[in-house]
């Protein structure tokens, strides 16, 4: 008997363990399949410099700008301007959407507030984000907090009509059941609107973050001793198109970094959504 | 006991769709209504559970108005309308939120036992089939104990073989606390297997054609002559609902 058993336990081990290769090797084959294109890309790049289809001198090679990189991150400089980038960009995203939840719910909740305010918000909506920069100089000077205003103002438009559009758009029948059981006012706005928004929300908050990114280049063109966007403007003041590479792939892993920590930080959250191709 | 006096509801965009609607409901009675659509079935049970205001009559319970939704009257939709983010033992619980954890732990699990899911609590909606999820949806509006049950055509989106299953279990679980039901549906049978009285109601606006005392003991044989004979009186009775006035 007692044989039996310890082979049994064998045996559920084997098969945890196997469970867990199969996702190693599932989450491996994913990683694969997204790193193919980038590689073919750099390899390209690569021989097309080397074979002189390209002049290296404005289109340094993937080696060159490797190089540079590395050279940046050995002297600690890289670190520097991803933390002073990272953070104006963490200060605008929250001050962004901490202002754009309570407009979004407030507009989306309330009929009188949605006609009131809304149709002026879509109006700065579409001012283009450069014109503020002149204004937020004038206003908050030229050092930290111009620079996270204009971010404030690139993350809250995404989430400010993320909210409000999936508040208007729970599902009445929904709503119903809340009124079935007697809820009203916070208990249903708690218990029924928040979690049926949520998802919305995230994509909404996901948006801004993109947007938090693009908005501290701007904001670091308008006058910056440090930060990615200064390394991008150095480049191209002193000729160094590597250096200038070099900042914009680590905006693309930074981005897609801070992306994927907003997804992994809220997934646990969402595990109960029935969609298409979940979990694919 | 449920009073309706002459109940009407007419919609801003001028749709009469409810009008003189009045019915005494002795408590424990199941009551079926049926008829085409447009004869405001649906508005009858949203206008008794307080979802909608009348805009004529009154819905008294136990001699007492009703104009909101109310602790002992409760709603079964035609969709489960499950909450996707609470799982079921959750969805369940989602009308006994002032009781402490353990005490609606404990009626939870009696309901979804009650409604044979004692061992689903933990699954989301997602992973029930659509008869499971009607029977959580049960199991949710059971639980808060209420004294009139309102069910939207509650079978309609189910296979044959599941609503029979489904009908037959509503009795069952009817029979221990005996609340007062009201059935909406356009399935005769099942009118016929359930209700101690019919509602033949008529369409624009929506009004009580014919009502049709069933003297048929409770369970219900489908194949029965006396099943048959009731059955084509009512048939009878719903064809002239259809005619035009």
């Amino acid at each position: 008997m007692a044989d039996l058993a310890e082979t049994g336990i064998k045996a559920e081990t084997k098969a945890s363990r196997s469970v867990a290769a199969s996702v190693f090797y599932g989450l491996s084959r994913q990683a694969m399949a997204a790193i193919i294109v980038p590689v073919l890309g750099l390899l390209f790049w690569e021989v097309a410099v080397a074979a002189g289809w390209f002049s290296g001198r404005l289109m340094p090679p993937p080696s060159r700008v490797l190089a540079t990189l590395w050279a940046l991150l050995k002297s600690g400089e890289l670190f520097n301007h991803i933390g002073i980038t990272t953070v104006r960009v963490f200060f605008g995203f929250v001050l962004g959407t901490v202002t754009a939840t309570i407009a979004g719910a407030v507009t989306g909740y309330f009929g009188l507030a949605r006609r009131l305010i809304d149709p002026s918000l879509q109006a700065l909506r579409s001012i283009p984000s450069i014109a503020w920069v002149p204004l937020f100089i004038l206003w908050f000077g030229i050092f930290e907090a111009s620079k996270v205003a204009l971010i404030a103002v690139g993350v809250f438009f995404p989430v400010y009509l993320g909210v409000s559009g999936a508040i208007l758009s729970v599902d009445r029948k929904i709503v119903e059941v809340g009124r079935i059981f007697r809820l009203s006012g916070v208990t249903l706005v708690r218990r029924v609107m928040m979690p049926a928004v949520f998802p919305a929300y995230v994509i909404a908050l996901r948006s801004g973050l993109g947007l938090g990114w693009m908005f501290v280049v701007a904001a670091e063109f308008m006058g910056a001793s440090e930060g990615l966007g200064y390394l991008l403007v150095d480049g191209q003041q002193l000729g160094k198109p590597d250096q200038i590479m070099a900042a914009i792939i680590t905006f693309a892993v930074i981005g897609k970094v801070t992306d994927s920590l907003l997804i992994a930080a809220t997934a646990p959250f969402l595990t109960w959504q029935d969609s298409y191709r979940r979990g694919d | 006991m449920l009073t309706l006096r002459n109940l009407g509801k007419t919609y801003s965009n001028g749709v009469r769709a409810l009008e003189g609607f009045s019915l005494d409901l002795a408590r424990g009675e199941i009551v079926a209504v049926i008829g085409g659509s447009g004869c405001g079935k649906s508005t009858l049970l949203r206008l008794i559970s307080g979802l909608e205001t009348p805009t004529r009559g009154t819905v008294e319970l136990n001699g007492e108005p009703v104009s909101q939704p109310h602790p002992l009257i409760n709603l079964i939709f035609q969709e489960p309308r499950l909450l996707p983010w609470l799982t079921v033992a959750n969805n369940v619980g989602f009308g006994l939120a002032e009781l402490d954890g353990d005490d609606r732990r404990q009626q939870v699990d009696a309901a979804l036992k009650k409604v044979g899911l004692g061992k689903l609590g933990h699954r989301w909606p997602k992973e029930l089939s659509g008869g499971q999820a009607q029977r959580v949806a049960i199991a949710r509006a059971l639980v808060t104990r209420p004294e009139v049950l309102l069910l939207d055509e509650p079978f309609s989106a189910l296979d044959a073989f599941t609503r029979a299953d489904l009908q037959d279990h509503l009795l069952d679980i009817w029979s221990e606390t005996r609340p007062t039901l009201i059935l909406v549906t356009h399935d005769i049978d099942e009118a016929l297997v359930l209700a101690d009285r019919i509602i033949v109601m008529r369409p624009w606006p929506g009004r009580i054609l014919d009502e049709v005392k069933i003297g048929l003991p409770k369970k219900r044989d489908r194949a029965s002559v006396s099943f048959e004979a009731v059955k084509r009186q009512l048939l009878t009775s719903l064809t002239a609902s259809l005619q035009p006035s």
